[in-house]
């Protein structure tokens, strides 16, 4: 493929997975992610993969667990409420290092909630989901191409770190079309001498468990595996930082609300007031070094987040509520509009003043 | 003369079972089924949550743990990423016709190419004998103190008879490890189910009757009888499916 194609967010993501060498897609319909299905219903037979329509959600994960344990790329994808339903099956994946991608296109909750944007799975997403100690690597796609982009950067993180990414996305991100480029990707080759392939009598047999009866040995498999996650932390965590270098209030904010943050900075720069955005790309590992660093310089932070102040926590823990951190938010479906966002600014800085 | 050995593909390990389980020969008879096809360098093995979780430490397999009834849908997975694989699961009567029964009527319907030995002793063993989906009536378990009463907590679930209706399976039979004659049938069967794995033929089931002397409260003898006079009326073991023999009888 050549140029820019003009995409749904959720298709650019399906064609990036294929493109990242999955081809292994379980997964049940919902709303508003069911473009990856039905992109990778016609996709993945073109290229030899397997789609299947599972029979829950919980069927779907660990179809993708199978997938996995043979040593494949596989995805699952859903929204909120199903994304409850695959807890199990991320503790269980985290509990047998094994790597995965798991997309959830948020919307509202909770319960059936509705099925309008939202980012109130942000605490579900970033503390593993799951029963146990454990963690994903999260990322949070702002545009239809960073849909395609993390998808793919999400396979090789899941195969570096043997654990899951989940691509945290919302149902704007999902449904909105964009110009979607998509270079080829140069998937990481990565050995997986664990994978059960059948020992082919030529080794020991591989084990592929979460069981471990001896305490002291599954604290060992626990402090390994965070070992692990301290190395993502170190070498993944990633942002963007946005007219930051002078700001004096800065705004927090991911996936769309991003985008509406970014126009609500520059109308404010018009304005004359130093305002600056930093946007988690990865939201575990969380920016917390780049938002302490922020804490030197700026008066005061704004969390921006489709949910009630879930990602403002993780702003206070990073700046040690060194500054004040005030919460923006829509919830329900309810989208924030840059010129809201402004008058929160206005207002903060009213405030301060 | 034939020699009594241990089937290459166990390993030379105690099980954990409790004495008079007959979980024992049913491993065995997996075992001797695996040796006999000569697929140990291709089989995975998909071990459920219950007694039967710690297997793989007794099969020379490649192996995993599935979620508590997610097997067939591991086992799925397995089999689609790797379709040269022998996959097998094995579950007991609480991870497949309770928890884990929508993943293997799906299994089932969609009619994957994969084999499942499916172990009922009518009782939850692992967790102390609970009352499980195929405790027969008026069965006394831990909770089901009086005996199962059908009016207040329904019937058992014949997942033979249920199974056969669908048009996905390829192979479905019952048997029990209670007696030399029966266990004869049992290997059968099993050695069948995966036979016709390797011949694509899809999915078989061979339902296993086996024993819990500890949770049933039960010599290991008393428990081999009770499987004659109580489970089998209940469970008649036979063919309930058998696609390859369509049109000729």
């Amino acid at each position: 493929m050549t140029g820019p194609i003009l995409m749904k967010g959720n298709e650019a993501l399906a064609e990036a997975a294929v493109q990242a060498g999955c081809r292994y897609y379980f997964g049940y319909p919902i709303t508003p992610q069911t473009e990856i299905g039905a992109y990778l219903a016609k996709r993945m037979p073109e290229v030899g993969g397997v789609f299947l329509q599972a029979e829950s959600e919980v069927a779907a994960i660990h179809m993708l667990y199978g997938a996995s344990c043979a040593g494949k790329r596989a995805m699952t994808s859903s929204s909120s409420p199903g994304v409850s339903l695959k807890s199990e099956g991320l503790s269980y994946l985290a509990g047998s290092d094994l790597p995965a991608l798991v997309v959830n296109v948020q919307r509202a909750g909770p319960g059936l909630g509705g099925i309008q944007p939202s980012q109130s799975d942000y605490m579900q997403a970033t503390r593993g989901g799951g029963h146990g100690d454990f963690r994903n690597i999260v990322l949070a796609p702002a545009s239809a191409q960073e849909m395609a982009t993390l998808t793919m950067r999400g396979f090789d993180l899941a195969d570096k770190y043997r654990m899951t990414a989940m691509i945290l996305a919302d149902g704007t991100v999902g449904q909105m079309m964009e110009p979607v480029l998509l270079e080829p990707a140069q998937p990481l080759n990565i050995e997986k001498p664990w994978a059960l392939t059948g020992t082919q009598g030529k080794r020991e047999k591989n084990i592929v468990t979460s069981l471990y009866l001896s305490p002291a040995e599954l604290e060992g498999k626990n402090l390994s595996r965070f070992a692990r996650y301290a190395l993502a932390e170190q070498n993944e965590t990633d942002f963007e930082a946005f007219c930051m270098d002078d700001a004096e209030i800065c705004l927090v904010a991911y996936g769309i609300s991003a985008r509406v943050s970014r126009s609500a900075v520059s109308a404010a720069r018009e304005k004359g007031i130093r305002a600056g955005m930093i946007r988690p790309i990865t939201l575990w590992p969380f920016p917390t070094e780049a938002l302490r660093q922020a804490a030197k310089q700026v008066k005061q932070f704004l969390s921006v987040e489709l949910s009630m102040g879930q990602m403002l926590t993780d702003i206070e823990l990073a700046v040690r509520c060194a500054r004040p951190v005030t919460l923006v938010s829509h919830v329900g479906g309810v989208i924030l509009t840059p010129e809201e966002v402004l008058h929160a600014i206005d207002h903060a800085v009213e405030v301060s003043a | 003369m034939t020699m009594f050995r241990k089937p290459r593909v166990m390993t030379a390990t105690q099980t954990h079972y409790c004495p008079g389980c007959t979980h024992g020969i049913i491993h065995r008879l997996v075992g001797e089924a695996i040796d006999t096809l000569g697929i140990e360098g291709r089989s995975v093995g998909v071990a459920p949550v219950g007694c039967s979780v710690l297997a793989y430490n007794y099969f020379n397999l490649d192996m995993t743990i599935a979620a508590h009834g997610r097997a067939p849908a591991v086992a799925t997975g397995l089999k689609r990423a790797n379709p040269d694989s022998i996959v097998f699961t094995y579950q007991g009567d609480g991870d497949l016709a309770s928890i884990g029964m929508a993943e293997a009527v799906h299994a089932a319907a969609r009619g994957e190419n994969i084999t499942i030995i499916f172990v009922n002793n009518a009782v939850y063993g692992m967790t102390g004998g609970q009352m499980a989906p195929t405790s027969l009536p008026g069965q006394i378990t831990q909770t089901s103190p009086s005996g199962r009463d059908s009016a207040l907590c329904g019937f058992p679930v014949k997942v033979c008879e249920m199974l056969a209706q669908l048009d996905g399976p390829a192979y479905i039979a019952r048997v029990a490890a209670n007696s030399p004659k029966n266990v004869l049938a049992a290997k059968k069967a099993i050695e069948r189910a995966f036979r016709n794995q390797i011949e694509g033929k899809g999915f078989s089931l061979v339902e296993v009757l086996s024993s819990c002397p500890t949770n049933w409260g039960m010599s290991p003898k008393d428990a081999l009888g009770w499987i004659d006079s109580a489970m089998i009326p209940y469970y008649p073991l036979g063919v309930y499916k058998d696609t390859s023999r369509k049109g000729i009888e």
